[in-house]
């Protein structure tokens, strides 16, 4: 595992020129990614975990903040400082099927993606795509289709074969398993864990596929407008979530398990706030159960923001009136977990006797 | 000057017969290869045989009117126009298509420079092409001919100046669209060079229409070099083209139309012809992309169908739907049944290629262009479908049935307003006044909760969010009080917390109106959730039929079961590898006979691969389609160690530590 190798996101802005004046898409983020582990981030579609993704691998330019990938700060101003940045970072999208080039064999995608930053002959050059097939559990055989003739499952294998082919120190999976089948988005997700095992990079998972995040994040980040409202450990996270949001989210997933959800008054009231005049205060305000519009006296929310967190803490929920740990969360409640045997916390030190 | 070759993706639609007569056998093929080749052949020999005949002055026949020997009569020097006429086709037709080629160069060039240059010189570049456009290309081309010198080649250059920013314009449009590819952005992470993507990504991509276009081109360039020559910019005497012979033949019109008229029409020809050779170029890509008709055009015998049950919305027998395909015959859907009760929500879930969809249109009667559904029996609101015409069918699906679909951005006319929209059904259909479908829209409205009234009727589609879209979609649905909707993937765009609005107001739906509703989805949970059915497709069939809340711990179809445990889920086990189904989904072009599932499933038996297993009764509402169901699951979380092992090592499921997770579990109980 390549210690230190991981990626670092420091106050990051970015912002965009929308039609109707600038667009702050991602407002003020710090992650860490740390080499061989993985950050879910998940938010619903406009909470910029995307732009943010194409910030880190250098398609968007921050506008304040640093990334840095490995403890170095690549400028992407310079041509050569963004080819190094490619060669650390690399993004698997989320729509297989325009990925990839759709006049381009699978051997030729990989073989411009292998050659991209190193010269290789053609003996070694057809090893590498060999090899890269295997690790993504692809025959032989895909190496000379054109993508429209793969399956989805096996363009998306494809779609990260090229990405890891220049061996990059830090994987962006932006939505990768949205567009899949069920059966075949479980075999991806256990390949990707499997890969990152084996090859030790750091990965940025982002979905709005909560089971999935949860699946292969060792932490999950919650992004909300902009911002990440809410860090903790995978299972942290979905045990107690504490920011209001994050319980919403949480309890908006349809579960085959936990029994079915009654049918109850409408979950978010009020629509989601346009990114482009996001509320004062906390941007969740408006439309937070337990917010100022529900509870009087927490007038507060709508005037100071409760970004200002102390850093560091393992769980950050960047809320003022937070739930508490012990709260128990939408989905840790009763039916399964007794039943069920739900998932142990990894660390015995943390049992609840 | 912009042809219908301007559509990189042209509309493919299924074949119709007729359209799809465009190649070089059909009559209009035919007609531009005639033409190309009446002016190949002057354009070749013109100098070799009438060369001659074309410079010889002749001052007994001067200014002569058509004769016998001169056909189209003499110039002023006596030389014969005819012979100039043919003479003068591969000097007009040269600096054409070499204009066009220049100009076209240039402008591809400047255009597809757009796709992979950084934002500033993206934006300077447009700009610079915006400004090159805002000058008509006429003017344009007269100015720099009278720059560059009366003669060809000043004539050539400045045409090629001429057309160069509409190339430019058309390219950068074309390569827009790759430019916004996630190929494009995964080459650019990868740091490739800009000439690299420019000639291994965005060329090839944008070359088809290119050349079509430029073919098109060249035929407005010859008319436009001719127009050169006749003001005099362009070809200067001793030399000679179309243009100026016109040109010199003006002078004498009222006394002798022909020889002014005859390079007119020589013009027009040739222009003609690069014209109607674009044109089939273009139906010839287009085509190539166009499915072929089904060769049978399989007509199922109508059964007597059983007398109508009561209670049912919907009932449908041995649906199947056949696909024209390039050279083979799509079956994506092979006799599906199903029936919905009034006021029922079912769920049909497959995965993608399972014929889900392809049911859902065909019992809307929306099924694409060239596909083709024959059933058994199809009876909707007790009137069987066979036996009305398609009028009185369509009919009455546009009143009694309405469809929500799975991209709420596509479902609306963007270009119309909300409450135009809302309203044509029950205008077209019940023929209600204006005024009162406007308040029953708004009443719609209200019921799916989006504020804003008889503002968000004047509103546009693209001003709304997709949940607000898919939300006006469910109130449009539901204005017509239909009996059945049928909502194909309509969460799939959509976030979670949207998702869970739009299946709350769904059900409000089905309770306040006694909706049946048809729910497509390919996500079990969801549809375990929300529905009191479910129907599980495979291959084109319907393999499982059972009530929602035993999909969980009671599927017995193998198929079913490994769906189940394949979805991670935020309930279960986090440490547990999650279960994936080998192999991959069943050929829809394959006609062997047996279960559809039997080559990825573990409990095959000799019987599978060569008899169809039909849906059969197992149980009270629950149906499989197998020939050797699963015994019950235990229910889940029973801590029985061996039963657990037993079921994995039937599912034979890629795992293998069930075992030992089950056993730490219960240590862990202990403690």
């Amino acid at each position: 595992m390549r210690e230190g190798a991981g990626l670092a996101l420091h106050d990051v802005t970015v912002r965009h020129h929308g039609p109707f004046g600038p667009v702050t898409a991602v407002d003020g983020v710090s992650l860490e990614v740390p080499g061989g582990r993985t950050v879910g981030l998940v938010g619903e579609s406009g909470s910029g975990k995307s732009t943010l993704a194409r910030a880190v691998v250098g398609l968007d330019s921050p506008s304040a903040g640093r990334i840095t990938v490995g403890g170095r700060e690549y400028r992407r101003r310079r041509a050569a400082d963004r080819r190094r940045l490619g060669q650390q970072v690399q993004l698997v999208f989320q729509d297989p099927d325009t990925a990839l080039d759709p006049r381009m064999t699978v051997r030729q995608s990989l073989a411009e993606s292998a050659g991209a930053f190193v010269r290789l002959d053609r003996r070694s050059r057809e090893q590498r795509i060999g090899g890269l097939l295997e690790l993504v559990g692809l025959d032989a055989g895909c190496a000379d289709r054109v993508p429209g003739r793969l399956s989805g499952g096996q363009r998306q294998r494809v779609a990260v074969a090229r990405a890891l082919a220049v061996d990059p120190a830090v994987l962006i999976a932006d939505e990768v398993t949205s567009a899949l089948d069920v059966s075949v988005r479980a075999a991806l997700l256990t390949m990707l864990r499997d890969l990152q095992r084996r090859m030790g990079f750091a990965m940025l998972f982002i979905s709005h596929d909560l089971a999935a995040v949860r699946h292969v994040s060792d932490v999950v980040a919650v992004m909300y407008l902009g911002r990440v409202v809410e860090t903790a450990s995978t299972e942290n996270l979905l045990r107690s979530p504490r920011h209001p949001y994050t319980r919403t989210l949480l309890s908006a997933v349809p579960s085959l398990h936990a029994g079915r959800r009654p049918a109850g008054e409408p979950l978010l009231p009020a629509e989601v706030p346009d990114p482009a005049s996001p509320p004062a205060g906390c941007r969740f305000h408006p439309r937070c159960p337990v917010g100022p519009n529900r509870r009087p006296g927490r007038e507060v929310c709508a005037v100071r923001d409760p970004q200002q967190e102390a850093a560091g803490q393992p769980h950050r929920a960047a809320c003022h009136f937070p739930y508490r740990a012990d709260d128990g969360s939408p989905h840790a409640g009763g039916v399964h977990r007794g039943a069920n045997g739900d998932r142990a916390p990894r660390t015995p030190g943390s049992l609840p006797s | 000057m912009v042809p219908s070759s301007l559509r990189p993706a042209a509309p493919r639609a299924a074949g119709r017969s007729g359209a799809s007569r465009s190649g070089w056998a059909s009559p209009l093929g035919a007609t531009t290869l005639v033409m190309l080749g009446t002016l190949a052949v002057p354009a070749v020999a013109g100098a070799v045989l009438w060369r001659t005949a074309a410079d010889r002055p002749d001052p007994s026949a001067v200014l002569r009117g058509p004769t016998a020997e001169h056909l189209l009569g003499t110039d002023r020097l006596g030389r014969d126009l005819l012979a100039r006429l043919l003479a003068a086709t591969w000097p007009s037709l040269l600096p054409a298509v070499a204009a066009t080629l220049l100009g076209a160069a240039a402008g591809i060039t400047l255009g597809a420079l757009t796709a992979v240059v950084g934002g500033r010189a993206r934006r300077l570049l447009g700009a610079l092409i915006n400004l090159l456009l805002a000058f008509p290309a006429l003017l344009v081309a007269m100015f720099f001919a009278a720059l560059f010198g009366a003669g060809a080649d000043g004539a050539v250059c400045a045409l090629a100046v001429a057309c160069a920013p509409g190339f430019a314009r058309i390219t950068q449009t074309l390569a827009a669209t790759v430019a916004g590819t996630d190929f494009m952005a995964a080459a650019r992470v990868l740091g490739l060079r800009r000439h690299r993507l420019l000639l291994r990504h965005v060329l090839p991509h944008i070359a088809e229409p290119l050349v079509l276009n430029t073919t098109v081109a060249a035929g407005s360039a010859l008319v436009a070099l001719s127009g050169l020559s006749f003001l005099g910019l362009g070809a200067q005497p001793p030399s000679y083209d179309w243009g100026l012979l016109l040109s010199q033949g003006l002078d004498r019109i009222y006394t002798e139309p022909l020889p002014a008229v005859a390079p007119g029409i020589a013009i027009a020809f040739a222009a003609v012809a690069f014209q109607l050779l674009g044109e089939v170029l273009a139906g010839a890509a287009a085509r190539r992309a166009r499915p072929r008709q089904p060769e049978e055009p399989t007509a199922h015998p109508a059964r007597a169908g059983r007398p109508a049950a009561a209670d049912h919305v919907l009932e449908v027998e041995d649906l199947r739907v056949v696909l024209p395909a390039t050279d083979r015959v799509v079956r994506p859907v092979r006799g599906v049944t199903l029936a919905l009760r009034r006021g029922e929500m079912v769920g049909l879930v497959g995965e993608s290629g399972s014929g889900k969809s392809l049911t859902a249109l065909a019992i809307a009667d929306l099924l694409p262009d060239g596909a083709r559904a024959t059933w058994g029996t199809h009876r909707f609101l007790g009137a069987d479908a066979g036996s009305s015409s398609r009028g009185e069918r369509r009919r009455r699906l546009a009143t009694g049935m309405a469809m929500i679909f799975q991209n709420p951005a596509s479902a609306f006319n963007p270009s119309l307003r909300i409450g135009t929209q809302m309203t044509e059904a029950v205008r077209a259909h019940h023929g209600t006044p204006r005024a009162q479908a406007v308040e029953q829209a708004l009443a719609a409205l209200q019921r799916v909760a989006l504020p804003g009234g008889r503002r968000l009727l004047r509103s546009r589609p693209f001003q709304l969010s997709g949940g607000q879209r898919q939300r006006v979609a469910i109130a449009a649905a539901s204005m017509m009080r239909p009996a059945l909707i049928v909502a194909d993937e309509p969460t799939t765009a959509l976030d979670v917390t949207v998702q869970r609005q739009i299946m709350d107001l769904l059900r409000r739906i089905r309770r306040d109106d006694a909706t049946a509703i048809l729910f497509i989805s390919h996500d079990i949970a969801l549809v375990a959730d929300a529905c009191d059915r479910v129907l599980v497709m495979y291959g084109g069939t319907i393999v499982e039929n059972l009530p929602a809340r035993e999909l969980a711990a009671g599927a017995r179809h193998p198929y079913t079961r490994m769906l189940v445990a394949s979805v991670p889920d935020l309930a279960a086990d986090r440490d547990r590898p999650l279960r994936t189904i080998e192999g991959g989904p069943p050929d829809p072009c394959a006609t062997a006979p047996g279960c559809p599932f039997h080559d990825r499933c573990p409990h095959r038996l000799d019987r599978c691969a060569v008899e169809s297993p039909v849906l059969s009764p197992l149980g009270p509402e629950h149906e499989v389609a197998c020939w050797g169901p699963l015994p019950p699951a235990p229910f889940r979380g029973q801590r029985v160690t061996e039963a657990a092992a037993t079921e994995a090592a039937e599912t034979g499921m890629t795992e293998t530590d069930v075992t030992e997770t089950d056993v730490v579990e219960k240590e862990e109980a202990e403690k």
